[in-house]
C-alpha cells in the first residue's frame, strides 16, 4: 500500500469543508483527524493486498477530489422517488440526498415509544454521547472504514429501548443525484435488550456520473434482540460503491443481514459480525446479479468468540456480459467458541464467456466441538431444466429466465417483511430479459 | 467426556519413533551460499557446463527475491547463510556398483527403519533409488527396467548420461524463478531421481525412492524429474524418515511431473520427518514445490500424499491441465500433532478442453497442531467443459489445535462445473461411545475412526504404501501401538 503524493494533497485536512457535522464538538474532531490519519499513511489497497485480491480500487485515487461534496438535489430524482416509495407505504422513512438529510422527502412520525430515529448529524452536532464508541479505531474493520470516520457527513441513528418491538420497517434511501459526488453516510444503530427491528438501506443512482459512495453501516445488538437489515444497492452503471456493514451481537441476539446487489459499476460490501456471547444467531444472505462490464465484490466475516453459536450463509450470484462476481466469505471460531454450529454456501451461475466468478468461502477453526460445514458451486444453466420448460412450449428466452429468477429467487424468498420481498422480486424481474412475460408465467 | 478428552491427550502425547542419527563420515562443502558454493558443488557432481549456468541463474535470480509470508505457518526467521548446502558420505565418492560396496552403517541405519533393501529387491518388488542425505547409494532393479527403454537412476546420474533429455525437461514445469524455495533448489539442488518412461511403455514396477536428511544442518535439497512419455505409465512412491534433531533442518525440494498424450503418472508420497518434540523443538521445515504438467491430450496426472511429519508442511502438488481430456487429482491425508503445523493443498489449472480434476484432502489435528487447507481451482476462458470436484474434511483432536481452509475458485468458462465441499468436526463422541461400548479400547476407537476418516485416500495409495501409511498414521496419534 503506498500512499500516492497526490492523493495525500487532495486529501489535505485543512481543506475539509467546515460543514462536516460535529465540527465544534471536541471528540468529533479528534476522531476525524486521527482517522484521517491513518488512511493518509496506508492509503488505498492495491491488488496485492490478498483481501484487495480480486478488486482494483486504485481508480479512486485518480478523482478530483475525495471531500464531500453538497450538491442541491436534482429536482429529476424526485420523480424517480416518488416512484419508488409510492410501493413502500407502511415503511419510517428517511432520505439522503447526496449524503445529507432531507427532512422534507422523509415522514419519520408516528414511531412508537421506545424508538428515537434522528439524523446523526443532528446527534454529532448536538455532541451526544451514543455515537462516541463508534467513533473508536477498534471499530474500523476496513482502510476505508477510516476514509468513513474522517468524513462521514450524515446518515440514521436509530435507537430501540430495551422490549421495543418495530412492526414497520426502517427505510433509509441515500440518493446520489449530482454528477461526480463522493458521499459518506454513516449509521448506528443500537437494540436494547430483547428490541426487534427491521431496517432497509437502499442505495439509489439517478444520473449515470462518476460517483462514489462509502458507507458504513454499525448495529450494537442488545441480548434477546432479533435485527433483520435489508441492503439494496442501485447506483448509476459508472458509480463505484465502498460500504461496510457491521453487527455485534450480544447473548441470545440474532442478526440477519440481506445484501442485494443490482446496480453499480465496481462495488464492494463488507460485512462482518462479531458473536461476542453466547447462544447468537447470525444469518446472512446475499444475492448479485451483474451484467454489462459490472465488477461486484462481497466479503463477509463471521467471528464466532462464545459458545453456542449458530450462523448460516447464502450467497448466491449470476454473471452476465462482461461482469466480475467475488465472494469471499471467512468463518473464525476463536479458541473457547464451543458448540459452534456454522454453514456457509456460495453457488454462481455464469452465463457468458466474458464473464468471471472467483469465490472463496474459508473456515479458521480454533475449537474442537464444532461442527462448520461450507460448499461452494460454479455453473451453468441445467440442460435438462431448459428442456423441460422448452418442452411445454416456453420460449428459450423465456425458459433460461424463468430459471434464473428461481435461482435468484431462493435468496429473495428469504426476506422476512412482506411488502419489502415483494419490491424486491418485483427488482429482481426487472433486470431480467423477458421479466414481464415471465411474470405471468409465476 | 473428560475420560475421552483424557484418553486423546495420553494418545497423541507421544514421542517420534524414527528418532535416531547414525555417525558417518560426510564430505560436506563450507557452511553458507554463494557463486563459489554452487561452483563447487556443480564441480563436486562434474556437471555439464549448462547444468552449471542454470544453478547460477537461478542463484543470480533468487538473489533477487524474498521469503514468502502469505503461508499460515509460524516460524523463526532462517538464516540461509547458516546452512551446508551440500554433503555426501565419504566412503562413496565414486559410487558403488552393488550392496558390498556400501558402508555397512548405513545399511544398518536403513534396517532400523524396516527397509532392509535386500530383502525389499526380492520380495516386494520394488526398486529403490534411495537417497542418503545427498548423494544415492544403492539402485536396484535397474537392469530389468533398462530392457523396457525405462531410465530411472540419481539425477547426477542422468545429467552425466542423458544431459538431452535433462536439458530438453528441467524446468519446464517448475521454472528457476517459479518461487522462493524452487529458485534455491534449483540453485544448490544436490540429488534426487531422474525418470523417463519411453512411449507406449507401462513399467511393470512401482518405482520407489526413500529420502533421508543425516548429516547435522545439511538443508536437503532434492530434484526430481519424471517424463512419462506418450501413452506411457508409471506409479511413483517416495517415502521418507529423518532422525531426531534438535536444530530445525530446511529442506526445500521441487518435483517436476510430465505427462505427454495419453500418458498417465501416478506420484504418491509417504513423509515422516522429524515433526520436533513435544514442545515444538526442532522438526524439519518441509517448503516443497511439486508440480505436474498434462502435456498432451488425455494425460492424467495423480498426487497422493499422506503427511504425518515435519514441524513445518508447506505444499501445494498441482497439475497444470493443458491438454484436452487431461485429468488431474489430489487425494492427500495430513496430520499435525504437538505443534506440527501444515498448509497444504492443491492448484488445479484448467487449460484445455474436457479437462476434469478431482480434490480430495484429509486434515487431522491433534495437540496444538495447525493444519491448512490451501487449494486454488482455476478454469481459463478457453477451457471448454471443465469439470471440477473438491472435498476437503477436517477431524480436530483436542481443543488447542486448529483447522482452517483457504479455497481459491475463479472461474473464467460458463461452461465449467465446480464444486467445492469442505467440512469440520471434531471425533464423534457418539461414534467412539458405540466403539467403547462394543469392548473396543478407546485407542483402538480412536484409531479406527480417523482410518475411516482418511479411507478414501488411502484407497488410492499402491499396496505397499497404503499399509505403512496406516500404520504410521496410528503411530502418529496412538504413542506407538500401531
Amino acid at each position: 500500500m503506498n500512499v500516492q503524493p497526490d492523493l495525500l494533497q487532495h486529501l489535505e485536512l485543512e481543506r475539509m469543508p467546515e460543514a462536516l457535522a460535529g465540527h465544534d464538538v471536541p471528540w468529533v474532531r479528534l476522531a476525524r483527524e486521527s482517522a484521517f490519519g491513518r488512511f493518509a499513511a496506508r492509503g488505498f489497497p492495491t491488488r496485492r493486498d490478498e483481501e484487495w485480491k480480486y478488486t482494483d480500487v486504485t481508480a479512486l485515487g485518480r478523482r478530483a477530489s475525495l471531500a464531500p461534496d453538497h450538491i442541491p438535489p436534482d429536482p429529476s430524482s424526485e420523480a424517480a422517488l416518488h416512484a419508488w416509495t409510492l410501493t413502500n407505504e407502511g415503511m419510517h422513512l428517511m432520505v439522503f440526498v447526496n449524503g445529507h438529510y432531507d427532512a422534507d422527502l422523509s415522514t419519520i412520525d408516528g414511531l412508537p415509544d421506545g424508538v428515537r430515529l434522528t439524523s446523526l448529524a443532528q446527534a454529532l452536532d448536538e455532541a451526544q454521547d451514543l455515537p462516541r464508541p463508534f467513533f473508536d479505531v477498534r471499530n474500523e474493520h476496513t482502510i476505508f472504514a477510516s476514509l468513513n470516520t474522517a468524513f462521514a457527513t450524515d446518515g440514521a441513528m436509530l435507537q430501540l429501548a430495551p422490549g421495543t418491538v418495530l412492526d414497520a420497517p426502517v427505510y433509509l434511501l441515500f440518493i446520489a443525484s449530482g454528477h461526480g459526488v463522493a458521499v459518506y453516510p454513516r449509521n448506528i444503530v443500537v437494540a436494547g435488550e430483547g428490541a426487534r427491528a427491521t431496517m432497509v438501506e437502499h442505495y439509489l443512482g439517478m444520473v449515470d456520473a462518476h460517483n462514489f459512495t462509502n458507507a458504513i453501516t454499525q448495529i450494537s445488538l442488545g441480548a434477546g434482540a432479533v435485527i433483520e437489515h435489508c441492503k439494496l444497492l442501485q447506483e448509476g452503471s459508472a458509480a463505484s460503491h465502498i460500504a461496510g456493514i457491521h453487527a455485534d451481537l450480544m447473548a441470545g441476539s440474532s442478526f440477519v443481514s440481506h445484501s442485494f446487489a443490482l446496480g453499480a459499476r465496481m462495488g464492494r460490501n463488507d460485512i462482518t459480525a462479531r458473536l461476542l456471547e453466547r447462544d447468537c444467531r447470525c444469518t446472512l444472505n446475499g444475492l448479485y446479479l451483474l451484467d454489462g462490464r459490472q465488477h461486484m465484490d462481497h466479503h463477509t466475516r463471521i467471528d464466532h468468540l462464545a459458545p453456542d453459536g449458530v450462523s448460516r450463509e447464502q450467497y448466491r450470484g449470476v454473471m452476465d456480459g462482461e461482469s466480475h462476481g467475488v465472494f469471499n466469505g471467512k468463518l473464525v471460531v476463536h479458541p473457547g467458541a464451543d458448540g459452534t454450529d456454522a454453514h456457509q454456501s456460495s453457488r454462481n451461475l455464469l452465463l457468458s464467456r466474458q464473464a468471471e466468478v472467483d469465490t472463496k468461502p474459508q473456515l479458521e477453526i480454533f475449537a474442537d466441538n464444532v461442527k462448520c460445514t461450507h460448499g461452494a458451486t460454479v455453473g451453468q444453466l441445467d440442460e435438462n431444466h431448459l428442456f423441460y420448460l422448452r418442452s411445454r412450449g416456453i420460449d428459450a428466452e423465456s425458459a433460461r429466465s424463468l430459471l434464473i429468477y428461481g435461482f435468484a429467487n431462493d435468496i429473495v424468498a428469504r426476506v422476512s417483511a412482506p411488502n419489502l420481498r415483494g419490491r424486491i422480486e418485483q427488482l429482481v424481474l426487472e433486470r431480467l430479459p423477458h421479466g414481464e412475460s415471465i411474470k405471468e408465467l409465476l | 467426556m473428560s475420560t475421552t478428552a483424557r484418553q486423546l491427550d495420553e494418545l497423541i502425547g507421544r514421542e517420534y519413533r524414527d528418532g535416531f542419527y547414525t555417525t558417518l563420515e560426510t564430505d560436506t562443502v563450507p557452511r553458507g551460499l554463494s557463486e563459489e558454493i554452487i561452483r563447487m558443488i556443480s564441480a563436486r557432481k562434474s556437471e555439464p557446463e549448462f547444468m552449471l549456468e542454470w544453478r547460477l541463474k537461478a542463484y543470480r535470480h533468487w538473489l533477487t527475491m524474498t521469503e514468502p509470508q502469505w503461508a499460515n505457518v509460524h516460524h523463526p526467521v532462517i538464516d540461509y547463510q547458516d546452512i551446508f548446502y551440500y554433503s555426501a558420505p565419504k566412503s562413496e565418492k565414486y559410487g558403488p556398483r552393488s550392496l558390498a560396496e556400501v558402508d555397512p552403517e548405513l545399511l544398518r541405519t536403513y534396517e532400523r527403519l524396516g527397509i532392509p533393501l535386500k530383502e525389499q529387491e526380492m520380495l516386494a518388488g520394488v526398486a529403490v533409488d534411495a537417497v542418503f542425505d545427498s548423494v544415492s547409494v544403492a539402485t536396484t532393479f535397474k537392469e530389468k527396467l533398462g530392457e523396457l527403454g525405462i531410465i530411472f537412476c540419481p539425477f547426477s546420474e542422468a545429467v552425466q548420461k542423458h544431459p538431452d533429455l535433462v536439458r530438453q525437461y528441467l524446468g519446464t514445469v517448475v521454472p528457476y524463478t517459479d518461487n522462493f524455495f524452487a529458485s534455491l533448489n534449483s540453485a544448490v539442488f544436490s540429488d534426487g531421481s531422474f525418470c523417463y518412461i519411453p512411449p507406449g511403455v507401462r513399467c511393470p514396477i512401482e518405482l520407489s525412492t526413500y529420502f533421508r536428511i543425516n548429516a547435522r544442518n545439511t538443508g536437503q535439497f532434492e530434484r526430481t524429474l519424471i517424463i512419462a512419455d506418450k501413452d506411457a505409465y508409471v506409479s511413483y512412491l517416495e517415502g521418507c524418515t529423518a532422525p531426531m534433531r534438535d536444530e530445525n533442518q530446511l529442506h526445500a525440494a521441487v518435483v517436476e511431473l510430465v505427462a505427454l498424450e495419453g500418458a498417465r503418472i501416478k506420484y504418491a508420497t509417504v513423509q515422516n520427518w522429524y515433526p520436533g518434540d513435544k514442545d515444538g523443538r526442532g522438526g524439519i521445515y518441509n517448503f516443497v514445490t511439486k508440480r505436474g504438467d498434462c502435456r498432451g491430450d488425455n494425460a492424467h496426472i495423480s498426487w497422493t500424499q499422506v503427511e504425518t511429519g515435519s514441524a513445518i508442511t508447506w505444499k501445494y502438488p498441482s497439475v497444470i491441465l493443458r491438454g484436452d481430456n487431461a485429468v488431474g487429482e489430489f487425494y492427500s491425508v495430513a496430520l499435525t500433532n504437538h505443534y506440527q503445523q501444515a498448509d497444504t493443498g492443491t492448484k488445479m489449472i484448467h487449460i484445455g478442453r474436457n479437462t476434469r480434476s478431482t480434490v480430495l484432502s484429509k486434515g487431522i489435528s491433534a495437540g496444538h497442531g495447525q493444519n491448512s487447507y490451501r487449494g486454488l481451482i482455476k478454469v481459463l476462458s478457453n477451457a471448454e467443459n471443465a469439470r471440477n470436484y473438491t472435498q476437503c474434511d477436517s477431524l480436530l483432536l483436542g481443543n488447542q489445535c486448529g483447522a482452517h481452509t483457504f479455497p481459491y475458485i475463479e472461474v473464467k468458462n460458463p461452461g465449467a462445473r465446480v464444486e467445492h465441499e469442505a467440512s469440520t468436526s471434531r471425533i464423534g463422541e457418539d461414534q467412539l461411545f458405540y466403539c467403547t461400548q462394543r469392548g473396543i479400547a478407546p485407542e483402538d476407537a480412536v484409531s479406527m475412526i480417523v482410518s475411516g476418516f482418511c479411507k478414501a485416500v488411502f484407497q488410492e495409495l499402491p499396496m505397499e504404501f497404503a499399509v505403512e501409511a496406516r500404520k504410521l498414521l496410528g503411530v502418529s496419534l496412538e504413542g506407538g501401538t500401531g
